[in-house]
């Protein structure tokens, strides 16, 4: 049935989209002035500023990133620990949440409580920070970046929550059947919850991605350095790009500071720009799943 | 009777049987226990044994000597509470930086929910909100680049259309007064489009039967948002809200250490109890004075979270956290 809209609905209506359509501008223009930014001359920013047009085109900061293997070096050590982080996260997790799941196991509140209660209360910076540096003897290990982080409780009451609004007689069928809880766990319950793994994944593998402040805390080595942490030190600091700029021999050569941080940006980001859209809805999804209460 | 321990066990009865049944418990489900162990290990080693890490708050602490070597010294470290007035001002800042993220996220948030809600042209729609929640998957060390860009005295994006407008450049890098509305600015950018998520999908929830009654009352849109939708967002907004409020002493060290970074002269509004402790740990390396902060912290926080619980659950139960 067709209601006829009102001059005053449909100007609100209009000043929604304006509203929405300006918030969505605010989001995306950062991204363009840095991407065009890093796309310019060094004397371009120093003379008229940061633009989202710039007056001049060029791709020297790029050039002096790419040839330097400092990036390379950076990239790997974010793809390491985000792919080995997020795959032992997630066995990690799955295999305490599965547990907690089932209504049967006796401790399982206790072990519940056990996880829940490090939610609310924490032993703060200064202790984990002597602990792991002084009796766990984990600084510049690039371990550091992944074994701390491999269960988060939040994650895992998610993972618990899905789980439990399975069917339990499935996994009673298949233990009649004579499977054990480990067959079931991986060949059951796993692949038919793939819907709530790819949203934790996804939710582990940014946490593995945007780590940076255990690398400031914990890691010297510059070999091990993940991608965010060299971008801090990149803004903290022109040396950067004078390292980089060490074996340039032009005459009267300006390196290029501010354009090679926003290429290093650039680089930094590029990834998850491109791949976000096609992983937003799990994102979305993984969000909705803290609705179901279990 | 007693003897079976079924799948639906009965609590009361097994509590009798002592340690008896804990060892059949464990010896019955023994794959199960198994693999909860990495888990409960994980826990222990790096969430229980930093609380254990709490004595270094009543010890001096020296690092050589180490967590069992070191002397006692009750509540010396606490001192600085009354001593200082660096701690008062850090922990103000902290409780009204958040203060404000939490209220202005949140209005946002609903806001670009609300709005959402309404818009009908799809490619419009999904277009507009892969952009707004973008921002949130970005780290903060980016966002500060990016910061970094629209900020600086010479050349930055603000001052030139300041400039534009005839308005003198301001240094913002030296202005602490600025900042409290800055870091609420990219709080907002960053959190508000990711956060609109879940009261949208709150919204979608929502009997479409009720606007369509509502429509042939002839109410207007904007009744409509303001009888029907938020009213029906209010549990969700408040819900979101007291759990946001139960980590208002925890200050968002990651974003305020990668922006304001060790700016001294921004200090005054944006230096929060994380930032502070990170300092003391490691410029001044007052060890045991910066974990007594970070008890004092962990204290309050933790009253803080179970009084909130306790008035989630006398408001709605079904969405108290325990």
């Amino acid at each position: 049935m067709e209601v006829k809209e009102s001059s005053g609905d449909r100007l609100l209506l209009i000043l929604m989209y304006a509203g929405i359509a300006v918030f969505a501008l605010v989001c995306l223009i950062p991204f363009v002035t840095v991407l065009s930014s890093s796309l310019t001359t060094e004397s371009s920013i120093q003379q008229f500023g940061f633009q989202m047009f710039p007056k001049a085109f060029s791709l020297e900061a790029y050039k002096l990133l790419l040839q330097n293997d400092t990036i390379y070096k950076s990239y790997g050590v974010t793809i390491f620990v985000t792919v080995v982080g997020t795959v032992l996260a997630m066995l990690v997790t799955c295999a305490m949440a599965y547990p907690l799941s089932l209504r049967h196991l006796k401790y399982r509140n206790h072990i519940t409580f056990y996880v829940f209660f490090t939610m609310l209360f924490h032993g703060g910076l200064v202790s984990s920070y002597i602990l792991i540096t002084k009796y766990l003897g984990m600084t510049d290990s690039i371990w550091v970046l992944i074994i701390p982080s491999l269960l988060n409780p939040f994650n895992m009451f998610l993972m618990r929550n899905f789980f439990k609004s399975i069917d339990e007689s499935l996994a009673e069928s298949a233990k009649i059947d004579g499977a054990n809880e480990i067959y079931i766990m991986f060949r059951i319950m796993i692949p038919i919850s793939m819907p709530a793994i790819a949203a934790i994944s996804l939710f582990y593998a940014l946490a593995f991605w945007n780590k940076w402040f255990e690398a400031m805390l914990y890691i010297r080595n510059e070999n091990l350095f993940p991608l965010q942490y060299l971008i801090k030190r990149i803004l903290d600091s022109a040396d950067f790009s004078r390292e980089l700029a060490q074996n340039v021999n032009i005459f009267e050569y300006t390196t290029p500071t501010l354009t090679t941080r926003l290429a290093a940006t650039i680089v930094t980001i590029g990834p998850i720009i491109f791949l976000y859209p096609f992983l937003q809805k799990y994102f979305v999804k993984g969000l909705l799943i803290g609705a179901v209460k279990g | 009777m007693e003897r079976t321990i079924s799948y639906q066990s009965q609590p009361q009865k097994i509590k009798k049987m002592g340690k008896n049944s804990f060892i059949r418990e464990i010896r019955k489900n023994h794959l199960l226990y198994l693999l909860t162990l990495p888990g409960i290990l994980l826990i222990f080693v790096f969430a229980y044994l930093p609380i254990f890490g709490i004595v270094i708050a009543f010890q001096d602490f020296r690092p050589i000597e180490g967590v069992f070597g070191s002397p006692f010294v009750g509540f010396e470290n606490f001192r600085f509470f009354i001593e200082s007035k660096e701690v008062y001002r850090v922990v103000m800042n902290t409780v009204f930086l958040n203060v404000l993220f939490i209220l202005f996220t949140t209005v946002v948030s609903v806001s670009l929910a609300v709005m959402f809600s309404e818009i009908k042209l799809k490619k419009f729609k999904v277009i507009t909100q892969t952009l707004a929640t973008l921002p949130h998957f970005l780290s903060w060390t980016v966002v500060a680049m990016i910061v970094a860009v629209y900020l600086p005295y010479q050349g930055g994006v603000v001052n030139q259309i300041l400039n534009a407008f005839g308005i003198e450049s301001v240094a913002f890098y030296n202005e602490a007064a600025y900042w409290p509305f800055l870091l609420v600015f990219i709080k907002v950018w960053h959190a508000a489009g990711f956060g609109s998520i879940v009261y949208l999908a709150t919204i979608s929830g929502i009997n479409p039967e009720i606007y369509e009654s509502a429509s042939m009352d002839g109410a207007t849109r904007w009744r409509k948002i303001w009888h029907i939708t938020l009213p029906l967002l209010k549990p969700t907004i408040i819900l979101l809200l007291l759990l946001a409020l139960g980590g208002i002493f925890y200050g968002d060290f990651g974003m305020i250490y990668a922006i304001v970074g060790k700016n001294a002269l921004l200090y005054p509004t944006t230096d929060v109890i994380d930032t502070y402790v990170y300092r003391a740990l490691t410029e001044f390396s007052n060890i045991s004075m910066s974990s007594a902060i970070g008890l004092f912290q962990s204290f309050v926080g933790f009253i803080l979270v179970l009084t909130v619980n306790q008035i989630t659950r006398k408001y709605s139960p079904d969405s108290a956290l325990y």
